[in-house]
């Protein structure tokens, strides 16, 4: 119950959308988020998008996390 | 799928376990809170890539687990109140109260339905206007504030037959309530989504008041063996403080529209938590202005003193001092199909997660 997914918003309608994880669609509450639109990446728990995911903070880690590896690797 | 599948990279899984090796200077304890992690940390198998010297314990995350059984026993006297429906998430059903479960209410002729989001349940109280609804609003403040947006909405459509039983609760004042016991950890692995809406600064008392360290992190196990390595860094420079690791949905504010929705509809009370007691300031009831929404003060179900916990040890499962293999009844007497506490119910839940993953240790 406590789990939130990443998903996709596939289509907006009020505050309600209809969104995509992994495949399968579920209905979501906007309410708490603004300017949602169809293809954000958001936090889906129970019923509700509770935060958009950032495509910029993520891509950040990941390269931090590969440069990490990277200097490992050439050790 | 985008935001899981770079996680879950087997090359930077790896990498990320030789620098904790590499990092890991001596012993080290850390407590992941959420339930949520608990259940990630066991199914992709991170403590068998950690060295020996660092320990994950489970805490008080797991929102169905921490529910007293008073609670479960207040929903079934309403569930036995004339035309009464009681809408909830299906993880609660099966949690024990005193001498009953809604799942044996139901099986009873109750009328209990599962839903999965609190608007749901609204919904059944619109179509069913000569029922009574109440949602047990169960769950801390990634789940409060969908309970908030409903009531806001139920007040807004004029929707009169929907009540909330408040079990809300919110995390940083049991952290603290751990951390007054004893339990002797290094940091916190603290909670990822219930950061997204509060953003990371609700745990800046932690490292400030208690030097203890805080990485808030995501899901998947790069994230998990991240914070790891994060906390180790901070324990060997003796520098506590609050990290983000999960930068894509957890920022230093948080969810502002969902705080706001929060204090407006809630404010806090005492609530007791299995295990820990009764914790000031660690609970969310409705504001007065919103009484009339909700089931405690409208309906006062009436219920005796619940009984002790006998054999069940989730109570200090839950603050860290035992691990489910520890509890005679684990895997013996108590198993998902048939389980005696709540923690062996929700698959959050530390027993449910060990009797998935570890067993046969
Ligand atoms: S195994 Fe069952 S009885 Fe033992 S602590 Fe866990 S939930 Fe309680």
């Amino acid at each position: 119950m406590c789990l939130s997914i990443p998903a996709v918003i596939v289509s907006v309608n009020g505050n309600m959308a209809e969104v995509s994880a992994g495949g399968t669609i579920f209905k979501a509450g906007l309410h708490m988020i603004e300017n949602a639109k169809a293809g954000d990446y958001i936090l889906l728990h129970a019923g509700f998008a509770i935060q958009k995911i950032s495509e910029e903070e993520a891509e950040e880690t990941l390269k931090l996390l590969k440069e990490m590896k990277d200097s490992l690797n050439s050790r | 799928m985008k935001f899981i599948d770079e996680y879950r990279d087997k090359e930077l899984i790896m990498k990320l376990a030789g620098q904790i090796e590499k990092a890991a200077g001596h012993e080290y304890t850390f407590m992941e809170v959420c339930g949520g992690h608990t259940s990630a940390i066991h199914r992709f198998g991170i403590p068998s890539l950690l060295p020996k010297k660092i320990k994950l314990i489970s805490g008080p995350g797991c929102p169905v687990c921490v529910t007293g059984k008073d609670f479960i026993d207040k929903l079934i006297a309403c569930a036995g109140m004339d035309n009464v429906v009681i809408a909830t998430f299906g993880d609660l059903i099966r949690v024990p109260g005193s001498s009953s479960t809604l799942e044996r209410e139901r099986a009873k002729g109750a009328d209990i339905r599962i839903v999965i989001s609190c608007l749901e349940a609204l919904e059944t109280a619109r179509m069913n206007p000569e029922k009574k609804i109440i949602f047990p609003g169960i769950g801390f403040e990634t789940t409060a504030p969908g309970t908030a947006v409903t009531i806001k909405q139920c007040e807004k459509d004029k929707t009169d037959n929907f009540r909330v039983l408040s079990a809300h609760k919110v995390m940083p004042p049991a952290m603290e309530a751990i951390i007054k016991e004893g339990v002797d950890i290094d940091g916190f692995i603290c909670p990822g989504h219930v950061a997204a809406i509060t953003g990371s600064s609700v745990f800046n008392f932690i490292p400030g008041k208690y030097k203890l360290g805080c990485v808030i992190t995501g899901f998947e196990p790069v994230d998990i063996l991240h914070a790891v390595l994060m906390l180790v860094n901070q324990k060997n420079l003796d520098m506590p403080k609050v990290e983000i690791q999960y930068n894509r949905a957890v920022t230093e504010n948080g969810n502002e529209i969902a705080i706001r929705y929060l204090s407006e509809v809630f404010e806090p009370c005492n609530a007791y938590w299995r295990g820990l007691g009764v914790i000031p300031g660690s609970g969310l009831k409705l504001r007065k202005e919103y009484e009339r929404f909700d089931a405690e003060k409208i309906y006062s179900p009436e219920i005796k003193p619940p009984e002790d916990d006998g054999l069940c040890i989730c109570g200090e499962i839950l603050r860290g001092k035992k691990v489910p293999g520890d509890c005679p009844l684990f895997a013996r007497l108590c198993t998902p199909d048939n389980p005696v506490g709540a923690c062996m119910v929700s698959n959050e839940g530390a027993c449910n997660t060990w009797f998935k993953y570890r067993k046969d240790e």
